[in-house]
């Protein structure tokens, strides 16, 4: 490490001896002669402005009046131009009943309020001394005669007491996750809920909306399909679609997105090699990344993009991570074919869905 | 002529001119004459042999086509590897139909999309050239009006159509072509188009194909029903009345915030220069009353 140079001693602290003394120099010249505006010199000028100014009051006047018309006799149904009427009309008189005034004011005192100019002297920005005296002595008075310093107990048990209510902030995040926090029959230890999602084995893959199974001749290459578990249509008791928070959850786990490519396309990952069928591969629709939902697909290079962060997955290669944020690759959905010849799960995902949390990379 | 020459004997009110009858022969040369010129075209058009489409479609390819997709429709890969352009052994009348329909082909210079623009080739052309390609192999062809049209539904069974296309839309397009069709940004400079006032035949020709990086959406993938119920969503959009105000191309927070920057703030900074502005001075001096 070298030293830093020392600065050289230049002008500072040096009177330059060529500079003249400045106060004797000039005399102060004072401020200019004051000009008048024509309204306070010409009375036709002064009338005139007069009459901008009524007129501007005016105007917001009949905007006033014409709000109240347009409420009363414009339909919510009606459009003007293909805009709502009723918010085009009400919007615009209110802005012009407003608008007007204000002009109007800006205008009076531009053109007749009084023309005077002022000098106003900037006072020092650090209150006086004894100001300060008498503002330091009622705290030091305060404190002394509240004895926070004399009294440890009556001060520590406030501090405690105020810090201990930050826990009213915390607690609640516990409700984040009950279902993942709590052991229940359905999940055998903490988390498991973030592990697993309601696909299963044999589980049929369906159209997202219309709740149809697929058959792979269905598909063409290219295809991309936004699918869902059957379960969430038939999953609930009876076989009934699946409500409330059980279908939210089971949908903001399970959506997948279903493509068909060419099969000499694909590169098939270690283990995975009968996870796809005829060129299908399924992969869970949510980011890992934050777990936006995406299917903007891309067919010729089998990439998939989340539009929120721009992370780019590659379907034909296990969705590896090709661009982005995103620090893992879409858990995929091993797909099998039932005996009647649809799409299934082979198993549940064989890792977690979504957005990467602590106890993952 | 015996119908109209019945009363001719008679005498009546309503007895006709001699020249009714010649009036009558004219009109009916004049009907058949002008009924024969509005549809002859198109059942020529039917009745020309597909031989003759092919032959016509395969001279307009070699022309304008043949350069980057090859002699045969083969495709054509560049030295390193790239494709100049595909193969269209399979693509369909469809797929022809939408490219050079649409004016996207033939391409006029090589870039991360082929955009939308005026057509170079007639319809007869292009029915030509979606007869050769075809013919190439086996491919989905050029939809029917009835395939995509509401006609002949009742009011409830429209409402019914167009709420199912829409969940349809909001669940697989928006993700690309945004929640009102507005169109989007893609990697590597490409763009997923407006799809807002385009031609329902395109639509569903663009679904039925995949042009380019857009993934299909076959008919095994989303029915013949679904796709029309998708298409009349989006016409509904557009009969839609904003009643918000100004959409600004529904793209959401960008052009809003720009608008509010340039438009809101800019009055804003206008009115505050005005306020502050140096008023008109006189040289006149007051006069003291």
């Amino acid at each position: 490490m070298s030293t830093p140079p020392t600065p050289h001693d230049g002008h500072d602290g040096h009177e330059d001896p060529n500079l003249p003394e400045r106060d004797d120099l000039y005399a102060n010249p004072g401020l200019p002669e004051h000009h008048w505006r024509p309204t306070d010199v010409d009375p036709r000028m002064e009338k005139r402005a007069e009459r901008q100014v009524a007129t501007l009051f005016g105007l917001s006047a009949i905007c006033t009046v014409l709000f109240v018309v347009s409420y009363f006799t414009v339909g919510a149904d009606d459009t003007v131009a293909g805009l709502g009427a009723q918010n085009l009309t009400l919007g615009l008189t209110l802005a012009g009943a407003l608008l007007f005034i204000g002009l109007g004011i800006i205008q009076w005192a531009r053109k007749l309020m009084a023309d005077v100019e002022l000098v106003e002297e900037r006072h020092a920005v650090a209150s006086p001394e004894e100001d300060r005296a008498v503002t330091l002595a009622a705290l030091n008075q305060g404190i002394e005669e509240s004895g926070i310093a004399r009294r440890p107990l009556v001060r520590n048990s406030l501090l405690g007491a105020v810090g201990l209510v930050g826990v009213t902030a915390i607690v609640p995040l516990w409700d984040l996750g009950p279902s993942n926090a709590k052991v229940t029959k359905e999940q055998p230890y903490p988390g498991a809920g973030l592990e697993h999602t309601i696909w299963d084995k044999g589980m049929r893959v369906v159209r997202d909306v219309v709740g149809t199974p697929i058959r792979p001749g269905d598909l063409q290459i290219g295809d991309l399909v936004n699918a869902e578990p059957e379960g969430l249509f038939n999953g609930g008791p009876d076989g009934e679609p699946l409500e409330g928070l059980a279908l939210q959850v089971g949908k903001s786990k399970g959506a997948v997105v279903v493509v068909r490519m060419e099969p000499d396309d694909i590169i098939p990952g270690d283990g995975r090699e009968n996870w796809s069928v005829d060129g299908i591969v399924c992969y869970s629709k949510i980011c890992t990344h934050v777990g936006c939902p995406i299917s903007l697909y891309e067919r010729t290079t089998h990439h998939l993009l989340c539009p929120c962060h721009q992370s780019t997955f590659d379907l034909a290669d296990s969705a590896r991570v090709v661009f982005g944020p995103a620090a893992r690759p879409l858990p995929q959905l091993p797909l099998a074919v039932d005996s009647e010849g649809y799409l299934v799960a082979q198993s549940d995902f064989t890792e977690p869905v979504g957005p990467s949390y602590w106890e993952r990379g | 002529m015996r119908l109209l020459n019945r009363s001719a004997g008679r005498i009546s009110r309503h007895r006709r001119g001699p020249l009714a009858g010649v009036v009558v022969l004219l009109l009916g040369l004049l009907m058949t004459g002008g009924l024969y010129a509005a549809f002859s075209p198109a059942s020529a058009d039917e009745t020309a042999s597909s031989a003759e489409q092919v032959a016509k479609g395969r001279e307009l390819f070699l022309v304008s086509c043949s350069f980057c997709h090859g002699q045969n429709g083969e495709g054509i890969k560049t030295q390193n590897g790239n494709q100049l352009g595909p193969s269209l052994v399979g693509v369909g009348a469809a797929a022809v139909d939408f490219q050079v329909g649409t004016g996207r082909m033939p391409l006029t210079q090589p870039g991360a999309q082929a955009p939308r623009k005026p057509e170079v080739f007639d319809d007869s052309e292009v029915a030509a050239l979606a007869a050769y390609v075809a013919s190439l192999g086996p491919g989905p062809a050029v939809p029917e009006e009835s395939d995509y049209s509401l006609e002949g539904m009742s009011d409830e069974e429209r409402q019914a159509a167009i709420t199912r296309g829409g969940q349809i839309f909001l669940t697989n397009c928006t993700a690309c072509h945004n929640f009102e069709g507005s169109g989007g940004a893609m990697p590597r400079g490409g763009h997923a188009p407006k799809i807002r006032g385009v031609e329902p035949k395109y639509i569903y020709e663009a679904l039925l194909t995949g042009p380019q990086n857009m993934p299909n959406f076959s008919n095994g993938n989303l029915s013949p029903d679904e796709k029309r119920d998708v298409i009349a969503y989006l016409g509904s959009l557009d009969e839609m009345p904003s009643y918000g105000g100004f959409g600004l191309g529904g793209l959401g927070p960008v052009p809003e915030g720009l608008a509010a920057w340039l438009v809101g703030i800019g009055l804003c900074v206008g009115a505050a220069v005005w306020i502050a502005a140096h008023t008109t001075r006189s040289t006149k001096k007051k006069v003291d009353a």
